[in-house]
């Protein structure tokens, strides 16, 4: 994987290069390189214990990397002290100043950095009126609802006009609903500002739904970067393709141009050997839909059990040699036997294991 | 719930308690404190004649303005010492720290006789100090002014009370969110504007709590003065405890007491205003 690839050096803010982090026995992050592009929306991704948050607290500053270096506009970051740094995070658990209140936490950062006294004000004003916040300027952090401390600690860091923010699962403590609110706040605030982001989290739908990029970590290493529907569309690895959305892994072999996996045949341009292709279950439809798709590979399955989902159902279906098979297809009422279904060839995506 | 029997048996005894040891005894003092004596013995006539002694006669005023100074000078210096150490212990300890908090709470284990007594062998003219500044050749005598003065009454006691300085203020130190600090340093505040503005104010509680601690004790402290220091060295606990023995003064040693008693409560209902306005959790 070559992250780097599709963002040329010149643009690129900030610049990820083979850094490596253990502690003590164990190793975090390994070798990885990562290019951020000035204005961009990158997401890490990845289960916890990936090394995300790992990655974000060394560009903050609060851990050394064991090797490697870190850039950021054409300036060495990794040696600087936090404090130095022009770069300022969002903390998951918000980490405002319980004895100060909201102007005050705002105002912080510049304080800290001398900026004039008749500047302070209006500036802390600003942001206060950015995230809509102005009227709880006088009250402590505790009196505030988690969106609200969500809404004070992005005013804290921006009010400093960073050059970088970083957001450490920021949305993780809030609940369903004010959560979808904040992604669409963070999401227009970002355009505003025009601040490149660097956002960590777990949650694949938030890491689809806000990023221009998305970087997928396994392991301390990254699996893939790429924008959110290029991922989707064309997952590099099987773990890819299971991380993000939900995903059919074919497991098969190619023998001149075509792929055998079970009952499923289909024309493939892949090289003759093992081969294991991702087909996501919303690729699949009824045959009796009567749909024009090109390429379209049939199959008969029978139906084991039904999901409602609203808009869709998920069905699992049991291929004649056993193989289990999910399907989404549009909601029409219980199901029931044996059906043809039907896919195109081109919607199975060879992936590495 | 529970039954009133059951009730009754489990409040009864700390009522007892409280009645006989507390209720009691205070009502006596403070009872006492407004009688006289008479040709040595104690007339249950009400006045006020031991409160204007105490505020008329110059030697009270003298012994109990040495008191409030010893007082504040152990606080201060048990703050100086204590602050420091929770703090090196609570953030830069590492895995030290375990053992480190150990050995500051291993003196409280040892007697308060036997560590007056330390003191007395290390400050004495004959004692381990006076004993190395003449090995030195810094003195050419013994220094007699180290042992029976309120120096080593400060000394002492801060010694003492240094521990239970440092725990209330080691405890404030381990709950403060240790991303607070990262925020601090992520803003752009460096090490020392991070101590002065985010774990000085959110250490307060402790600290507060410590300094009262100091501060109440020493104030109430009287076998430091017996121990080292000396007729220089007398605090107000030892006049009421002439007063109540050798003297058999006892409705002017009550009436000290009642004097002591009302300072110090309203020391700690100040405090604990103090630390409640300082604390956000």
């Amino acid at each position: 994987m070559t992250p780097a690839a599709s963002t040329s050096p010149s643009t690129a803010l900030l610049e990820v290069r083979a850094v490596s982090k253990r502690f003590s026995e164990k190793e975090v992050l390994k070798t990885l390189s990562l290019n951020v592009a000035q204005g961009e929306f990158l997401t890490l991704l990845g289960e916890s214990g990936s090394g995300k948050t790992t990655l974000l607290r060394l560009i903050a500053g609060f851990e050394q990397p064991s090797a490697g270096e870190i850039w950021m506009n054409g300036e060495r970051l990794d040696t600087l002290a936090p404090y130095k740094r022009r770069v300022n995070t969002v903390f998951q658990q918000y980490a405002l100043f319980p004895h100060l209140n909201v102007r005050e936490n705002i105002a912080y950062g510049l304080r800290a950095n001398n900026t004039p006294k008749q500047e302070v004000a209006p500036r802390v004003e600003a942001a206060l009126a950015m995230v809509r916040m102005s009227e709880y300027s006088g009250a402590k952090p505790t009196k505030l609802s988690g969106g609200q401390q969500q809404r004070v600690a992005l005013a804290r860091a921006l009010v400093n006009r960073p050059q970088l923010l970083l957001l450490d699962e920021p949305l993780s403590a809030l609940d369903a609903n004010l959560r979808k609110e904040m992604q669409g706040e963070l999401k227009s605030l970002q355009r505003e500002v025009g601040i490149t982001f660097l956002f960590v989290t777990h949650d694949q739908e938030e890491a689809m739904a806000l990023s221009d990029r998305i970087a997928l970590l396994k392991d301390g290493s990254l699996e893939q970067v790429a924008s959110p529907r290029e991922i989707y569309a064309h997952p590099a690895t099987a773990y890819t393709a299971q991380f993000i959305g939900q995903t059919n892994l074919l497991r098969g072999s190619v023998r001149a141009n075509v792929a055998e996996c079970g009952i499923l045949r289909f024309p493939s341009a892949a090289a003759n050997g093992p081969v294991l292709f991702s087909l996501r279950p919303e690729s699949i439809f009824l045959a009796t839909d009567n749909l024009s798709i090109a390429d379209p590979v049939r199959f008969r399955a029978t139906i084991r059990q039904q999901f409602f989902g609203g808009s869709t159902e998920l069905l699992e279906l049991v291929c004649a040699d056993s193989q289990l098979v999910r399907a989404r297809i549009d909601a029409r009422g219980p199901l029931s036997g044996e059906h043809e279904f039907v896919f195109s060839a081109a919607e199975a995506i060879r992936v590495t294991p | 719930m529970y039954s009133r029997l059951y009730k009754l048996a489990v409040s009864l005894p700390p009522l007892f308690w409280v009645v006989l040891f507390l209720l009691v005894p205070y009502s006596l003092m403070f009872a006492h404190s407004f009688w006289i004596t008479q040709d040595g013995s104690i007339v249950h006539s009400w006045s006020l004649h031991q409160y204007s002694q105490l505020f008329t006669n110059p030697l009270y005023a003298t012994v109990f303005f040495r008191t409030l100074r010893i007082a504040a000078f152990v606080t201060l210096f048990s703050l100086l010492l204590g602050f420091p150490l929770a703090y090196f212990l609570s953030f830069h300890a590492g895995p030290r720290k375990e053992l480190l908090y150990q050995l500051v709470i291993v003196p409280l284990w040892v007697s308060y006789l036997v560590r007056g007594y330390a003191w007395k062998t290390i400050l004495g003219t004959d004692g381990v100090l006076n004993g190395a500044l003449q090995y030195l050749h810094i003195t050419h005598e013994p220094l007699s002014a180290l042992l029976y003065s309120p120096f080593a009454v400060v000394l002492m006691l801060t010694h003492i009370y240094t521990p239970f300085v440092f725990l209330p203020i080691y405890a404030s130190l381990e709950h403060i969110p240790r991303p607070l600090v990262e925020a601090s340093h992520d803003l752009g505040a460096n090490s020392r504007s991070t101590f002065f503005r985010v774990i000085l104010p959110l250490s307060m509680p402790g600290l507060l709590a410590g300094a009262t601690f100091a501060f109440v004790l020493t104030l109430g402290d009287f076998l430091a003065p017996i121990l080292v220091g000396g007729p220089s060295g007398t605090m107000i606990a030892n006049v009421v405890q002439s007063l109540f023995g050798a003297a058999y003064d006892w409705p002017l040693g009550a009436a000290i007491s009642v004097f002591i008693l009302f300072i110090t409560v309203g020391l700690l209902f100040c405090t604990e205003r103090l630390e409640k306005r300082w604390t956000f959790q």
